[in-house]
């Protein structure tokens, strides 16, 4: 395996197109975000869609512009998946290759795709028309499988759609116009609801019901930011991202920290394979999230915060900052808000590039920085010294949009839904073997089984509650509850019914975590490598009795050892299967014969010296015929 | 960062023997005052704590921590050397071992190599269970005086610390993400950098392997007098106590 980086130092690396860029061009982007060096994610991604790759050259002028390095540049740009050294074509077509995507049949898709460009998944056309890609979960598992071609989203695509797709595009269409041909003409929230379908199946009665505009805002304009604080604390409601930490203690912290400046950052990273639930708020529900991040503002002092949308969202940016505009207008953002002396308050969005690490709170905040999306040593926590060292609260989208809902109907109405420990309703995003994929508000408490009725899933076999990171459980546990305290999840509900190989979602998983590590610790670097072939040993039929040993020790080393919660939860696939899918282990595995170890092939161990000696080996070559 | 306010001492305890420690300071800096070693590979004494390599990992109020980057409390009861904490700090080593490509007997650092001397510390006896992933990495020989053999490289960051922090050069760099994560220079390669034979960041003290390095002077220390001939590695701290 070459697991060296292939571009810069030493290899040579291809130039964008055919032409050097400009200095003065790069100079130009550069200057539009004032050469600031935190700046960085937004500068790289206008130089990647400008001239579709950040070439060496052009990472020099950057450097010379924002005062860095070339070496803290390339840290950046070879980070992010969607951020590429060597060139991509004018139209970049990624598939989703979630595992809901491929027992969708994205497999078939991508050969239409193949066909129809002449190329291979990986590689770009000669005349930089294309690339054809594959890339994990983009929030669209309930409408699978789906694709990214450049900021536009195709979903539900079949052979058919695919080959009209690529045809149009051959023929010069835009990727606009495979949506609508008067795009153009289109409102940001009418091109959302062209490309994505939200599949709303439940509306509880906190986000989805009906909402009042800004009630919650005006309630938190008229009470001290200690109200807000306690208000929240007294709801029960606890981060929605997945770790569950309370958020009214949370803004506490923030609040009480003394400093020069106070921030908010909403996180709308949302990456983990299976959950969506966040593009549906994004796209339903955009002034209630800006609503609850003003009033998280107001409580611990912040005049300003950042929205970070994942990069596979980039088809919502345009809707967005529209909301933030006519909230601006609206004296909703911006100086003295409601009229409110000092209540001062803007949001700037931060778009990312393809990285689910940067869900995790520290590599949220690099990424906002301008640095590569590698998680902080803690302590400090970000309610201590978070963004640029300032106090920072972190919030996902769920929690924001609920916490201004509470201001507006109280802390007990709140805390009167759900149970225990779980307050409030959750926003839960379902899909795979189900007839209505989609999303269900509902209270905290609901069983799987329930779920599984309501979504009608009935005839599943496994179901992956909290995505990969989570729990994946058998018929025997459909018992268990929805709630922090048993089977806990930032929202994503995945339904394998019995035809599905419990192993191939295994080594799905691990993929996704090897893929996704950001690789600055040793354990989660190279551990989740080392757990990902030994999957496939199982899968190869290759694997012995003392394998599973080797599976739960290793998985142990690698969560007790990681330096964050990517690290912690990334071997679950493979402990909550051991657990609670045993049979489908050992009913692989084989005792090695004469000792002889089933995954040692001496014929392939040789392979290359008898290349290289140019003779056979009449011991252990099979066939003599060859 | 020890405290500068040495009067407000306090004490915890590493394995049950009981340690001071300074407002501010970390496990590991406290440990290290005491004579009493916990093993590390990223970090390294004048530069930036990193936390990143995690073989210094402790149990500290029940929580596995990196000792480098955890501040001592006052009354904590860490766990350093016991049969649990060794075996996953061998289990790391052996990660770092796959993940590059480390032939000790041809390598000029062997014996003066923190690796393979925490290899040795840690009982790494027995062939190990991982597979190798066999990078191959082009060498960077173009420097006059410097050679760098990434395929060997731990990926600590101590040479990206000490050229940026100690030199105020900026040498080095990681790019890539996860396996594909990898110390990188500033430039096309080391000759088209201001990297020089006599920066911190190339002497042998920072980097703790074979990866950097220096031409012309390998392979001098006859067997027997290497840094690492002479106890293991961190006898040096453990002396303290005696």
């Amino acid at each position: 395996m070459d697991n060296g980086h292939k571009t810069g130092n030493g290899v040579s690396t291809a130039i964008c197109g055919t032409a050097p860029v400009p200095a003065e061009e790069i100079e130009a982007i550069c200057a539009q975000f004032g050469n600031d060096k935190h700046r960085m994610l937004d500068i790289l991604r206008e130089v990647q869609d400008h001239y579709r790759c950040i070439a060496p050259a052009t990472m020099d002028h950057v450097a010379a512009s924002t005062g860095l390095t070339r070496i803290e540049v390339e840290g950046v740009a070879s980070f992010y998946s969607f951020l590429s050294l060597a060139p991509k074509g004018r139209v970049t077509i990624r598939l989703c290759n979630d595992i809901v995507d491929r027992f969708s049949g994205v497999s078939e898709v991508a050969c239409v795709f193949e066909e129809e460009l002449g190329l291979k998944i990986g590689e770009t056309s000669n005349d930089g028309a294309f690339s054809l890609e594959y890339t994990p979960c983009i929030g669209m598992c309930d409408q699978a499988p789906a694709a990214m071609v450049n900021d536009i989203v195709l979903t539900k695509l079949t052979p058919e759609t695919a080959r009209s797709a690529a045809q149009a595009l051959k023929a010069g269409r835009s990727p606009e116009q495979l949506i609508s041909e008067r795009f153009e003409a289109l409102t940001p929230s009418e091109r959302a609801l062209h490309m994505v379908d939200n599949n709303i199946r439940h509306a509880g009665e906190v986000l989805l019901g009906p909402v009042p505009e800004d009630a919650g805002l005006a309630k938190a304009a008229t009470i001290t930011p200690t109200q807000i604080i306690s208000a929240i604390e007294e709801s029960g409601l606890r981060g929605c991202g997945g770790a569950g930490f309370t958020t009214g203690r949370k803004w506490r912290f923030a609040a009480s920290e003394r400093a020069e400046k106070h921030f908010v950052i909403c996180n709308a990273d949302e990456g983990e394979p299976g959950t969506f639930k966040d593009r549906v708020l994004l796209t339903e529900r955009p002034h209630l999230l800006i609503e609850g991040m003003t009033i998280a503002a107001r409580a611990v002092g912040a005049r300003e915060g950042i929205l970070y949308l994942r990069g596979e969202y980039v088809y919502l940016r345009e809707l967005l900052l529209q909301v933030l505009e006519e909230r601006r207008r609206r004296g909703l953002l911006g100086k003295d808000i409601l009229g409110v002396k000092g209540f001062d308050f803007d949001i700037r969005l931060q778009l990312g590039a393809g990285a689910y690490i940067c869900g995790e709170e520290g590599a949220l905040i690099s990424s906002c920085e301008g640095l590569p999306g590698e998680p902080k040593t803690r302590p400090p926590f970000p309610v201590n010294r978070g963004y640029l060292g300032y106090p920072t609260v972190v919030n996902n989208v769920e929690t924001f949009c609920h916490a201004a809902r509470i201001l507006d109907k109280g802390a007990a109405w709140f805390n009167a839904m759900g149970m225990e420990g779980s307050h409030g309703t959750k926003l839960f995003s379902v899909c795979g073997d189900c007839l209505n994929p989609g999303i269900y508000e509902l209270p905290y408490g609901h069983t799987v089984r329930e779920l599984l009725a309501m979504v009608g899933g009935e005839d599943a076999a496994a179901v992956q509650v909290g995505g990969p990171s989570g729990t994946m459980i058998a018929r025997d546990s459909f018992h268990r509850k929805l709630t922090f305290d048993d089977l806990a999840t930032g929202g994503a509900i995945i339904v394998f019914n019995g035809e599905r190989n419990v192993l191939e979602i295994v080594e799905y998983y691990m993929s996704f975590f090897v893929h996704e590590s950001c690789g600055y610790c040793t354990p989660c670097r190279v551990g989740n490598v080392f757990l990902q072939k030994a999957i496939q040993k199982f899968r190869k039929g290759l694997a012995n009795p003392e394998d599973i040993d080797y599976l739960k020790d290793l998985s142990g080393t690698i969560i007790e050892t990681s330096r964050c919660g990517l690290g912690m939860t990334s071997p679950n696939p493979v402990l909550t299967t051991l657990k609670n899918f045993p049979l489908v282990y050992s009913a692989v595995i084989k005792p090695s014969k004469d000792g002889i170890r089933d995954t040692f092939d001496i014929q392939s161990a040789i392979d290359g010296a008898r290349k290289i000696a140019k003779r056979r080996s009449y011991i252990f070559d099979k066939d003599f015929t060859q | 960062m020890s405290g500068t306010k040495r009067e407000t001492g306090f004490t915890f305890t590493i394995d049950g023997v009981e340690i001071t420690a300074y407002a501010g300071q970390t496990i590991m800096e406290a440990a290290d005052e005491a004579g009493v070693y916990i093993p590390r590979l990223c970090d390294h004494e004048g530069l930036r704590h990193q936390g990143s390599c995690r073989v210094c990992t402790v149990k500290a109020g029940g929580r596995s921590v990196a000792a480098c980057t955890q501040p001592a409390a006052p009354g904590q009861a860490v766990e350093n050397e016991t049969p649990r904490l060794t075996k996953m700090r061998r289990d790391l080593v052996e990660m770092l071992f796959h993940e590059g490509n480390h032939l000790c007997p041809i390598c000029e650092a062997s014996g003066n190599c923190e690796l393979q001397a925490m290899a040795y510390r840690l009982d790494m006896t027995e062939a190990t269970r991982f597979p190798y992933l066999e990078p191959c990495r082009a060498l960077d020989a173009s420097h006059p005086d410097i050679a760098l053999d990434t395929n060997r490289c731990i990926s600590c960051g101590r040479c990206i610390r000490a050229s940026q922090d100690v030199d105020g050069k900026g040498i080095f760099g990681y790019v890539g993400r996860g396996i594909h994560r990898r110390v990188a220079v500033n430039g096309e390669n080391l000759a088209d950098t201001d990297a020089e034979v006599t920066d911190h960041a190339i002497s042998a003290e920072v980097c703790p392997v074979g990866c950097i390095i220096r031409k012309r002077v390998g392979f001098t220390v006859p067997i027997g007098e290497r840094e690492f001939d002479h106890g293991l590695i961190g006898h040096d701290i453990e002396e303290k106590r005696k």
